[in-house]
């Protein structure tokens, strides 16, 4: 009898500390939801524009170059600005998160940037146009140890060379 | 820059007694061996000569301090307090009194004297055997007055050479990149200093980006990454004379350089298309190779000692992963299967281990494996850590660690660390300022 007493008082505190928990991770899972799909950050906190319309960046899952359908939709404008202003080359800065080895990480970035540069180049602009450089993990715009600076810091950035 | 160093060596009585004590190295520092480090003596004339020269009141303490960090900080050896010493240096080096050290725990002793003659440091000492009451070895040195710390650094890596019956590490240098500034703007330099973190000295000055330097086994030469004109190129630099030139041409980003164990070739990776893969070049007649052609990412290149195969990291199999491959790129081996991503392989100079960098759910860890991936042994985990490099006589690793920040992306740090093969005695190696990507220099004497 006093053991089931015990038991189930054990019982209730377990069930109500998972209730805590639950709250608590679902309120972060929410938070971080309006600017993360998966792990790739769809907020617009760090984007800057090249002109009205046009982001300047986008990003990237863990591990990853493949471009999701918004930044495909990102590249499509730059494309449109760059074709509308032939004076204009751009630099393609890649750049990887913090949770990897320097040396795989500049590599990384350099096939980000890549990636945009494709699909740039499939919209009718020039490779002439576009340098490729790739910064690894050694330029983060977010200096957070967290999953959204990570996903804020995997990101091709276009920018204007000239 | 750094004076050539001029060492006359002979040795006073060459001895090849049967020495009683033995330092077992594979057994990490659960019994350090007690030994008694006397102070170098020292005659009052000679004191107050090098005291002029080279500012510090008694060169022969100093000396001896050396080498005393230098066997502590091994792990393998526990030099004993001089305030128990019981006989004076002087006497003590010309004939111990082995009942004195063997009642302190003394199984060894260093003694020895210092003598400025000729404008020129002169340093004897001798290694005894306590417990056979015994000398082990006696050698001296004759060099130039500033060369003192080389002087303590040379007689650690004796010491260490006799007891454990492996060379030594302590007359070496680390190069390494300085960090400084905010993680989103960090200002990189390239800084050098002496393994116990004497002499740091700064190489470049910050003005581009510079990352993972290393050294020529064969000599002072340093390859390394610089984003110089915003062009980032593997790098070839002399740190006698400071000169500098970009190795090879190539229309992209070269990176992840390393030498060959000759110190005839730079190995490395060149970035193009998305795809990066390795090269080689030579530095006599400029010849590239091309050793892997592959759509994934191959980095991290590393020959082994007697430059036969290369170990690299590839992500061919659809995530980073290490390889072992012939030295023309033939025969590609993947050798990591355990959990998780494995990156930064580098060959040990024993030539029977790579030791590398593991991302396993959300942990890093610096680990071993042999050079078929068999016998996979984890020696540190932490928040973040990569990038060890071996010391010249395999034994211990020096890698970088990073702290994570807090949730206003405050407290970042990076600094270097060290651990030996055994998985003990790791510790900070302190330095000016944060550091990354340390590379151990070869024996600067043999």
């Amino acid at each position: 009898m006093r053991l089931n007493k015990i038991l189930k008082n054990t019982l209730l505190v377990l069930m109500a500390c998972l209730a805590l928990t639950a709250c608590a991770t679902k309120k972060e899972v929410s938070n971080v939801q309006g600017q993360m799909q998966g792990d790739v950050y769809t907020g617009t906190d760090t984007v800057e524009y090249l002109a009205d319309g046009v982001p300047d960046r986008v990003f990237f899952a863990t591990n990853e170059s493949i471009l999701t359908t918004a930044s495909r939709e990102t590249l499509r404008a730059q494309a449109g600005w760059l074709r509308k202003n032939p004076s204009i080359n751009v630099v393609l800065e890649g750049h990887a998160d913090e949770r990897g080895t320097r040396e795989y990480n500049l590599a990384l970035g350099e096939r980000r940037a890549n990636a945009a540069k494709d699909y740039l180049m499939t919209y009718g602009i020039s490779s002439d146009r576009i340098t490729v450089l790739s910064y690894g993990k050694e330029r983060p715009v977010d200096s957070g140890s967290n999953p959204l600076a990570w996903s804020k810091n995997r990101r091709s950035v276009t920018v204007k060379a000239n | 820059m750094t004076k050539k160093i001029l060492i006359l060596l002979f040795i006073l009585i060459p001895i090849k007694a049967n020495a009683l004590i033995e330092v077992d190295i594979t057994r990490g520092n659960l019994n350090p061996l007690p030994l008694a480090v006397s102070p170098l003596s020292i005659d009052e004339e000679s004191r107050k000569d090098f005291e002029k020269i080279l500012k510090k009141e008694n060169i022969g303490s100093e000396i001896s301090t050396i080498v005393e960090n230098n066997l502590r900080t091994s792990g393998l050896f526990n030099p004993l307090d001089k305030k128990a010493f019981l006989q004076a240096p002087d006497i003590a080096n010309l004939k111990p009194r082995f009942e004195d050290w063997n009642l302190i725990k003394a199984q060894a002793l260093i003694t020895g004297k210092v003598n400025y003659v000729n404008d020129k440091l002169r340093v004897e000492f001798r290694l005894w055997d306590v417990l056979a009451a015994k000398e082990m070895m006696a050698l001296a040195f004759t060099t130039v007055p500033n060369n003192w710390r080389r002087v303590g650094h040379i007689i650690s890596d004796k010491v260490y050479e006799r007891l454990t019956g492996e060379k030594g590490y302590f007359d070496t240098r680390i190069i390494y990149v300085s960090e400084e500034g905010p993680k989103t703007q960090r200002i990189k330099k390239l800084a050098i200093m002496d393994q116990d973190g004497a002499n740091n000295k700064f190489l470049t000055l910050g003005n581009e980006l510079v990352l993972t330097p290393r050294f020529n086994p064969a000599s002072q030469m340093v390859t390394y990454l610089s984003y110089f004109k915003n062009m980032p190129r593997v790098y070839l630099l002399d740190i006698e004379t400071g000169t500098q030139e970009v190795v090879g041409d190539f229309p992209g980003m070269t990176f992840a350089p390393r030498f060959s164990p000759d110190g005839k070739k730079i190995i490395m990776s060149f970035a193009k298309d998305g795809k990066s893969d390795i090269y080689t070049m030579d530095l006599e007649n400029r010849i590239v190779e091309k050793i892997t052609n592959h759509p994934s990412i191959d980095t991290s290149p590393s020959y082994s000692p007697d430059g036969k195969y290369i170990t690299f990291n590839s992500d061919r199999s659809g995530y980073q992963q290490i390889y072992v491959m012939k030295n023309d790129g033939s025969d590609v081996k993947r050798i990591s299967f355990g959990n998780g991503l494995y990156g930064t392989p580098v060959w040990s100079p024993r030539g029977d281990l790579i030791a590398f960098t593991k991302l396993h759910k959300g942990k890093f860890y610096i680990g071993v494996m042999r050079t078929d991936g068999s016998g996979e042994r984890l020696l540190t985990e932490n928040y973040y850590q990569e990038a060890p490099s071996w010391s010249p006589n395999g034994r211990v690793l020096i890698f970088y660690r990073e702290t994570k920040t807090n949730s206003k992306g405050e407290g970042f740090s990076a600094k270097l660390w060290s651990i030996d093969l055994t998985g003990y005695n790791e510790r900070q190696i302190k330095t000016p300022t944060d550091a990354s990507d340390p590379s151990w220099s070869s024996l600067l004497s043999n």
